[in-house]
């Protein structure tokens, strides 16, 4: 075992010591577990959502995309800084509504909306699926982050399961509690290692930004301009827009707004957020350092630029710090999704068929849940292999589908009805599965359009449709039902 | 407080609305492609304009809604 490897394991075994004692004297029922008993102030609200925004794609994926992809890859910059734009005004309503609904998932949201139990199992399952991709995400992160770091001794499979079983073992520790604790260390860790990073690679290895760039740009003429086509300007926008929809309908994301104190954290969090964002500016930088130092990376190996360029530069004790933090920004993030996914199974879908069981049981339950989510999880891990980027960007169209029936519920007449909201979803998360099984673009399907056009991301083909549905039966339940008013 | 919505659609128009037009490497903005340097400028705007939304949304003045 080399010094990076045992720095990673120290880091690892900081994180669950923290998670068992911030559970120290606290009587965990599932409110406690989930939202923290709603009494988190502004700044671990802010970490916690930080801590679910900031995962190991952005540190990994983010610099792969810069190092694979050139100027598109500044989309995650732009529709994490603009969605607070959005949280500004979406997240204190929806924050309000479940504190005086007593609300402990996003399911329970639509439940109550729409006065459907059935609806909520819907949107639950929704959200398992699109959840389940992201985990992936983590755990192949873990696995690149250890197996990169004991420099070949851990192969990628053996790495993902002891990240996964690290991960279920945190998780059924420690709840939401340990999970804003490690997010306050994953944090400033990440801050110093990504900023450490940012700065010093283009400066020892280019003497600067501007030589760094220059010299990319004279190496890849063209590469740092979003392209004609494919990932152009059109491309860019309507993505970007999309992942903005998307952003709060993620349930950990969602459900993570309930455990604060007041709305008005959610507003004045919004004011700083966009500068924090500027953090990922230095994880592209190093993707764009790493371009003309470790070259040759293609396909999903994009996403090892960062360990790769660290490796060639610096000791191993190095790397075993720049590993822990990254196996930060798998755990905190991966514990969050393994336990909204749990809880989704457990409350939101077990539940509703057996109204009868009691709080205890569901606990314990969506406890056991843990590790089985872990394990279907592994599977996919082991078994898929594409970018990260492209993992994410799937489990976004899914949870967009969310979107439009969650916005029209929070109108004071909504003509939306339970069946429309469920139609739509349905027929939104069929056209996402049939574009991303297909490989279906814009272009693809109506090959006749301009090329701007042809760039626009599918997803909205499947919002679109999602809409004119919802909006359809909407139409004709409302008349079955009320015989005289329509609107 | 239309004021203010009108505030919340500026960052959108500053990095959608304009980036067609500033879709390019050259000038070299602190050592970073200009269109990169614009986007940087307008998530720092972002934040300025959040802060003056919260100013001035009467929500946040009158003590707490709880």
């Amino acid at each position: 075992m080399n010094s990076a490897l045992i720095i990673i394991l120290l880091f690892l075994v900081a994180a669950i010591f923290l998670g068992i004692r911030s559970t120290k004297g606290k009587d965990m029922n599932l409110e406690q577990w989930t939202v923290g008993g709603r009494g988190f102030g502004a700044v671990l609200v802010f970490v916690l959502m930080a801590g679910e925004i900031y995962t190991t794609f952005s540190f990994l994926g983010g610099s792969g995309w810069a190092y694979g992809k050139g100027a598109p890859a500044l989309y995650v910059l732009i529709y994490i800084s603009l969605s607070y734009v959005l949280s500004y005004w979406l997240l204190p309503v929806i924050w309000k509504y479940a504190r005086d609904h007593k609300l402990v998932s996003q399911p329970d949201f639509f439940v109550s909306k729409y006065k459907s139990p059935y609806l909520g199992v819907l949107v639950a399952a929704v959200g398992v699926i699109a959840v389940i991709p992201v985990i992936v995400v983590q755990l192949k992160g873990l696995g690149i982050i250890v197996s990169q770091a004991s420099y070949g001794a851990i192969s990628m499979p053996a790495a993902i399961w002891m990240g996964a079983i690290s991960l279920t073992l945190y998780v059924m520790i420690s709840g939401i509690h340990g999970s804003a604790w490690t997010a306050v260390i994953k944090d400033i860790m990440m801050l110093a290692v990504i900023g450490f990073l940012g700065i010093y690679l283009p400066f020892h290895y280019y003497g600067g930004y501007g030589p760094m760039f220059e010299a990319v740009n004279t190496a890849k003429p063209g590469f740092l301009k979003f392209p004609e086509q494919g990932l152009s300007v059109s491309w860019f926008i309507s993505t970007v827009i999309l992942l903005v929809l998307g952003f709060y309908m993620w349930p950990q994301v969602f459900s993570s707004s309930y455990t604060a104190k007041n709305a008005k954290v959610f507003r004045k969090n919004a004011i700083i957020s966009p500068l924090y964002t500027l953090m990922l500016l230095f994880v592209f930088f190093v993707g764009f350092a790493a371009i003309l130092k470790v070259p040759g990376l293609s396909g999903g190996d994009v996403d090892l630029a960062l360990l790769r360029i660290s490796i060639q530069t610096f000791d191993p004790w190095f790397i075993g710090i720049i590993g822990g933090a990254g196996l930060l920004t798998a755990l905190v993030p991966g514990s969050m999704l393994l336990m909204s996914a749990s809880t989704l199974l457990a409350k939101n879908i077990y539940k509703p068929f057996a109204p009868q069981a009691s709080e205890a049981r569901i606990a314990r339950l969506a406890k056991s849940f843990v590790p089985v989510v872990a394990l279907i999880s592994v599977y996919f891990t082991l078994n898929g292999g594409t970018t990260l980027s492209t993992i994410i960007l799937m489990g976004y169209s899914l949870m967009t589908q969310l979107f439009p029936s969650l916005l029209f519920s929070l109108k004071k007449n909504n003509f939306v009805t339970k069946q429309g909201t469920a139609w739509g979803i349905v027929a939104g998360i069929i056209v996402v599965a049939y574009i991303t099984i297909s490989g279906s673009t814009i272009g693809t399907l109506f090959p006749s359009l301009p090329q701007q056009m042809k760039d626009i991301n599918v997803g909205f083909i499947a919002l679109l449709i999602n809409f004119i549905v919802m909006w359809g039966v909407s139409m004709l339940t409302k008349q079955n039902e009320a015989g005289t008013k329509v609107c | 407080m239309k004021f203010i919505y009108i505030l919340s659609v500026l960052p959108f128009v500053g990095i959608l609305g304009f980036l067609p037009f500033v879709n390019r490497v050259t000038p070299f903005v602190l050592g970073m492609p200009f269109n990169m340097f614009w986007m940087v400028i307008w998530v720092v705007l972002t934040s300025i304009i959040l802060g003056v939304m919260y100013k001035f949304d009467p929500r946040n003045r009158e003590g707490e809604e709880e």
